[in-house]
C-alpha cells in the first residue's frame, strides 16, 4: 500500500501536468482567432433567428409552424440582437422584449 | 571557423540583451507597473479582451511574428559576408527590436489596447495616419509578391515538396473540422497531424512533381505564382477556422521543431562557417553594405510588422503589464533566433567557399533557397536523415510560412479595400469578392512587373519592402518616443532606433533610385519614389510631433 503512493502521486501529478498542458494548447490555439469565430457564430445566429421571425418580418416561410415554438426560447437573443443591429427597441409590434 | 561559436554568441547576446537591457527598458523608461489594470481586465469580454497566461501570450506572439521573413533577409544578405547580418541581428534585436516590441504593447495598452494605426492618428495626428495606412498597404502588397515568388522558385528548386507542401493545407482542413466540428481534444489532434505532415516530407521525395516547362506560353516559375495566387485567395475568402487557424497552429508546432532540430543539427555536426567573414569580392551589381543591408534584414533585426501584432491582439490580452517585456522582448528574441539559424545555415550550410559562391551569384540569390540547401546540408550530417528528406522538411518549413503569410495578408489587403470602399462611397468595393480579387490583382502586377513575365524578378523588390517595414517601425517608434516625451521620461532609447532607421531608410530608397534608374526599370522607380513621399512624410512628421510634444512638455513645466 506504502509501496503504491508514490507511484500514484505521480500519475496524479503526470494527469495533472497533462491538463494542464492541453488547457495551455487550447488557449494556443483559440486566442489569435477569438474573436474572428465569434464574429462568423453570431452571422450565423442572426440568419437563424431571421428564419425564425421571418413571418413576422413579413417574408413568407413554410416553415413557420415549426419555428414558431422557437420564438420564446429565442427572447434573450432577440432583445441582443435588435441591440446589435441599432435598435433600442424590439422593431415587432407583438414581440416586445423590451 | 565552427558554426557554434555564432551560435553561442548570437544566443548569449540576445539572452544578456533580455536578463539585462529590457529590464533596464522596462523599469526605468516604460517603467511597467505590474498594478496597473491591463485592457483585458477592464474590458473583458471573452472575446476581444482576455486576460492570458503570458506563456500562451508569447507562445502567439512569436509565432504571429516569425515567418518567412526573417529568413530570406538574412539568407539574402549574408552576400555581404557573415559579420554584417550576424552584427545587425543580433544587435538589433537587442536594441531595435525588443525595445520596439514591448514599447508597442506598452504604447496600447495605456491607450485602451488601440491599434498602432489609431495611435498614430491620436498621439501623432491625422496627417501620420493617412501615411500610416498608405505604408501597410505597400508592405502588405509587396511581402504577398515577394512570398509567391519565393514558393514557386522553392517548389521548383524541389519538386518533392510539391506533396507535403499541398498535402498540408489538407492536414490543416481535416483538423480544422476534427477540432470544431468534433470537438476532438487537441493534443490527440496534434500528434496525428504532425505525424501525417512528417510522413508526407518522408514520402514527398519519392513522388516528385514538376509542371510543364511551358503551358499556354506560361513558365513553370508564372504558372506556380499564378496558382500560389489562386490558392491564397480563396483561403483568405474561407473562415478563418477551415483553414488560417488549424494551418496557423500547425506552422507554430513546425517553428519549435525546425529551431530545435536546426540548433541541435549544428550543435552536434560543428559545421565549418565557409562564407567569409566580409565578402571584399562580392558579385558584380550588388549595391553598397551600407545602407542597404539595414533594410535587406527587417524582420529578425527590427521590423514595423510586429507593432502591428503586439497593439492589434497582443495588448488587449496581456494579463500584467509587466508581462510586457516577457511577451514583446523575448518574442522578439525568438524571432533574432531564427534569423540566426538563417544566417549559420546560409554559411555554414557549404562543404567549400566555391560551393558557396556558386550561390551567391547576384544579389538576391541565395534567400529561401541557400537556406533550404544549407539547412538541409546541416540537418544531414547532424541527424543522419537523408539530404533529401532534409531538404523537403526545410522547403515545407518554409513554403508553409509563406504561405500563411500570404492568405492573411491578402485578407488584411481586402479588409483595406472595403475599407477605402467604405470611405470613399464606391458600392462594389465593399463587397468581398470584388475587394479580394483587387488584392490579387494588385499583388501580381507587382510580382510580374518587377522581373517580367516569368516573374523571377519579384525578389528585386526584397530591399523596398524592408525599407516599408522599417517606416512602419518608424511610425510605431515615434508614437512610442511622443509618449515618453509627455510623461518626461529619456528619449534617447527609442528616438536613437528611429532616427538611425530613418537615416538608413531614405539613404537606400535613394540609392536604389539610382539603381533603378540606370537599370531603366520604370517600374520599381515608381514604386521607390511612392516609398521615398511615405519615407519623407514619415520624417516631417517626426520632427513636428516631436516639436509639439516638447513645446506642450515645456509649457505643462513652466505652468506648474
Amino acid at each position: 500500500m506504502s509501496g503504491q503512493r508514490p507511484a500514484v502521486r505521480l500519475i496524479g501529478r503526470l494527469r495533472r501536468w497533462y491538463r494542464r498542458a492541453g488547457d495551455l494548447g487550447a488557449a494556443y490555439y483559440s486566442a489569435p482567432y477569438r474573436a474572428a469565430i465569434a464574429r462568423a457564430r453570431r452571422d450565423e445566429e442572426d440568419l437563424f433567428m431571421l428564419m425564425v421571425f421571418s413571418e413576422t418580418l413579413g417574408i413568407p416561410n413554410p416553415a413557420t409552424w415549426y419555428t414558431l415554438e422557437l420564438q420564446p426560447l429565442l427572447l434573450d437573443r432577440f432583445h441582443d440582437w435588435h441591440k446589435r443591429m441599432g435598435m433600442p427597441h424590439s422593431p415587432l409590434d407583438h414581440f416586445r422584449c423590451c | 571557423m565552427s558554426a557554434i561559436l555564432l551560435l553561442v554568441l548570437g544566443l548569449g547576446g540576445m539572452a544578456a540583451g533580455y536578463f539585462v537591457y529590457s529590464r533596464f527598458i522596462a523599469e526605468k523608461i516604460y517603467k511597467l507597473d505590474p498594478d496597473f489594470r491591463t485592457p483585458a481586465h477592464e474590458f473583458e469580454d471573452g472575446v476581444d479582451f482576455v486576460p492570458t497566461n503570458r506563456f500562451v501570450l508569447w507562445g502567439h506572439h512569436f509565432t504571429s511574428v516569425a515567418g518567412a521573413a526573417p529568413i530570406v533577409g538574412p539568407a539574402i544578405a549574408v552576400i555581404w559576408g557573415w559579420l554584417p547580418a550576424f552584427l545587425w541581428v543580433v544587435l538589433g534585436t537587442i536594441f531595435f527590436a525588443g525595445v520596439h516590441d514591448s514599447g508597442a504593447i506598452w504604447a496600447s495598452v495605456r491607450n485602451r489596447a488601440k491599434s498602432v494605426g489609431s495611435l498614430t492618428g491620436e498621439v501623432v495626428g491625422g496627417r501620420a495616419r493617412s501615411v500610416f495606412m498608405i505604408v501597410i498597404f505597400l508592405v502588405l502588397l509587396m511581402v504577398n509578391a515577394v512570398f509567391g515568388v519565393v514558393i514557386a522558385k522553392l517548389l521548383i528548386n524541389n519538386p518533392g515538396a510539391v506533396v507535403p507542401v499541398w498535402g498540408a493545407i489538407a492536414v490543416a482542413l481535416v483538423i480544422g473540422q476534427l477540432i470544431y466540428r468534433r470537438k476532438i481534444g487537441l493534443g490527440l489532434v496534434s500528434v496525428v497531424g504532425v505525424a501525417a505532415l512528417y510522413a508526407l516530407i518522408y514520402i514527398g521525395p519519392s513522388v516528385p512533381v514538376t509542371l510543364p516547362e511551358s503551358t499556354a506560353g506560361l513558365s513553370a516559375n508564372a504558372l506556380w505564382i499564378l496558382i500560389l495566387f489562386g490558392y491564397a485567395a480563396i483561403a483568405s475568402l474561407l473562415p478563418v477556422w477551415v483553414l488560417l487557424q488549424p494551418r496557423d497552429y500547425i506552422n507554430g508546432l513546425q517553428l519549435f521543431v525546425g529551431l530545435i532540430l536546426l540548433y541541435g543539427a549544428v550543435i552536434i555536426a560543428s559545421p565549418t562557417v565557409v562564407a567569409p567573414m566580409i565578402n571584399f569580392g562580392v558579385p558584380e551589381g550588388t549595391p553598397s553594405m551600407l545602407p542597404l543591408l539595414f533594410v535587406t534584414i527587417a524582420c529578425g533585426a527590427i521590423s514595423g510588422f510586429h507593432g502591428l501584432v503586439a497593439s492589434g491582439t497582443t495588448s488587449k490580452q496581456l494579463d500584467k503589464e509587466t508581462d510586457a517585456r516577457f511577451v514583446g522582448y523575448f518574442g522578439a528574441v525568438g524571432e533574432g533566433a531564427l534569423a540566426l539559424a538563417a544566417i549559420i545555415a546560409a554559411t555554414a550550410g557549404f562543404a567549400s567557399l566555391a560551393d558557396w559562391q556558386a550561390v551567391y551569384t547576384s544579389f538576391g540569390q541565395g534567400s529561401l533557397t541557400a537556406f533550404v540547401d544549407g539547412g538541409a546540408f546541416i540537418l544531414a550530417a547532424g541527424t543522419g536523415m537523408e539530404v533529401t528528406v532534409a531538404a523537403t522538411l526545410l522547403t515545407v518549413m518554409a513554403a508553409l510560412f509563406a504561405g500563411t503569410t500570404m492568405d492573411t495578408g491578402l485578407r488584411l489587403q481586402r479588409y483595406i479595400f472595403q475599407e477605402w470602399g467604405e470611405i470613399y462611397n464606391i458600392g462594389w468595393m465593399r463587397k468581398a469578392l470584388p475587394a479580394t480579387l483587387l488584392s490579387v490583382a494588385s499583388c501580381l502586377i507587382l510580382a510580374f512587373g518587377a522581373g517580367g513575365a516569368d516573374g523571377s524578378g519579384g525578389l528585386l523588390i526584397w530591399p523596398l519592402f524592408g525599407t516599408t517595414n522599417q517606416l512602419l517601425a518608424g511610425l510605431t517608434l515615434l508614437v512610442i518616443t511622443v509618449m515618453l516625451v509627455r510623461r518626461g521620461r529619456p528619449t534617447l532609447y527609442t528616438l536613437g532606433p528611429l532616427v538611425f532607421l530613418l537615416v538608413m531608410t531614405l539613404a537606400a530608397l535613394l540609392m536604389q533610385l539610382r539603381d533603378f534608374f540606370e537599370k531603366e526599370n520604370w517600374f520599381l522607380l515608381g514604386l521607390d519614389l511612392v516609398v521615398l513621399v511615405a519615407a519623407v512624410l514619415v520624417t516631417l512628421e517626426c520632427v513636428a510631433a516631436l516639436r509639439r510634444a516638447k513645446g506642450a512638455a515645456a509649457n505643462d513645466e513652466s505652468a506648474s
